[in-house]
């Protein structure tokens, strides 16, 4: 039994680990998805470049932050 | 099919891969070193059963999905994956958190492998078999899972990421056999940060596609948007490595 759930703590790791950037992905996801149902005239260059860009501005504020924390929790040691 | 179209998907099938078999094979051969090859290979084939199994029940199951739905449903799970190894590999490139170090997991694994007791049962070592199994299972399922992820499009895709999924196996395998010690010099961050870039890449392309977005140029938007990805990894390592500056020199 303890493996089987290790094994299925492992799997949903493979996806989630720090659930901030899993959980703002998903968000982002599905805002551009509501945003191209929504509104008309948005062209489908434009909801992709909204979608790589969100993408990339959340990679890059998750890791400027958890640097940040990380960096903040090895001074206070 | 051209070499174009292929290579992102064989590459991106081929790089994983190389990581996962890597973490497997450093646990294999410390079960081996330590336990006794018997009961490695015995944990290692059952689990390559099981992944047989689960990607022969999978797939027929993924492939009754319509296409759009399974685009968008891969396409956010390569997202979520690709995502999780770039942030990490950026992280560990910026010095922020440490390496992965195969030769640290070795001695960790030999270390708890030789406190476990010994009770062979049919002269296999449960113990050794167990964590064989599971190693093995667990970087397995990664792999299967990429490999059907990122042919998520195309049928026709499926057989050429197995191939280089396939060739990495074959690949780590030979090396673990020749030099007998985890690979460690293998630049598995590096790895990681190109796969990273790969993954997310297609999580973006078939999250796209699901959503019913037309790339330009269509599957050569992959390039475009691996590249994007690439030059936003690299600032990220320079943005996360920069020490935060202090109040007064604002």
């Amino acid at each position: 039994m303890g493996t089987v759930r290790a094994i299925l703590h492992e799997i949903i790791g493979l996806f989630v680990d720090d659930g901030s950037l899993a959980l703002a992905l998903v968000v982002w996801c599905a805002l551009v998805g509501l945003l191209m149902l929504t509104v008309s005239g948005v062209t489908m260059t434009a909801a992709g470049a909204a979608l790589l860009a969100g993408c990339v501005a959340i990679l890059l504020v998750n890791v400027v932050t958890a640097a940040r924390r990380l960096r903040t929790a090895r001074a206070s040691h | 099919m051209t070499w174009i179209e292929l290579a992102p998907t064989v590459s991106a099938a081929f790089l994983a891969s190389l990581v996962e078999c890597v973490e497997a094979a450093t646990i294999v051969l410390a079960v081996g070193t330590v336990r006794g090859w018997r009961s490695a290979f015995v944990g290692t084939g059952l689990a390559l059963a099981a992944l047989v199994v689960l990607v022969l029940a999978l797939g027929p199951a993924l492939s009754q999905l319509p296409e759009q739905a399974l685009q968008l449903f891969v396409g956010i799970l390569l997202l979520l994956f690709g995502m999780r190894w770039l942030r990490k590999a950026i992280l560990r490139g910026a010095g922020i958190i440490p390496l992965h170090d195969e030769e640290a997991i070795f001695k960790s694994e030999t270390a708890n492998l030789k406190l476990a007791q010994t009770t062979e049962r049919w002269g296999v070592d449960p113990i050794a078999m167990a964590t064989a199994f599971k190693g093995v299972l667990l970087e397995g399922v990664e792999v299967a899972f990429l490999v059907l992820a990122v042919a998520a499009g195309s049928p026709a895709l499926v057989g050429p990421a197995a191939l280089g999924a396939l060739a990495a196996a074959v690949l780590v395998t030979i090396a673990a056999v020749a030099i007998h010690k985890p690979l460690a010099r293998v630049p598995e961050n590096t790895l990681k940060f190109a796969v990273g870039v790969l993954i997310s890449a297609f999580g973006i392309f078939w999250t796209g596609e699901g959503m019913g977005i037309e790339w330009p140029g269509h599957d050569l938007a992959l390039i475009g948007i691996a590249a994007v990805l690439l030059g936003a990894a690299l600032l990220g390592v320079r943005l996360a490595a920069a020490p935060a500056q202090p109040m007064e020199a604002r």
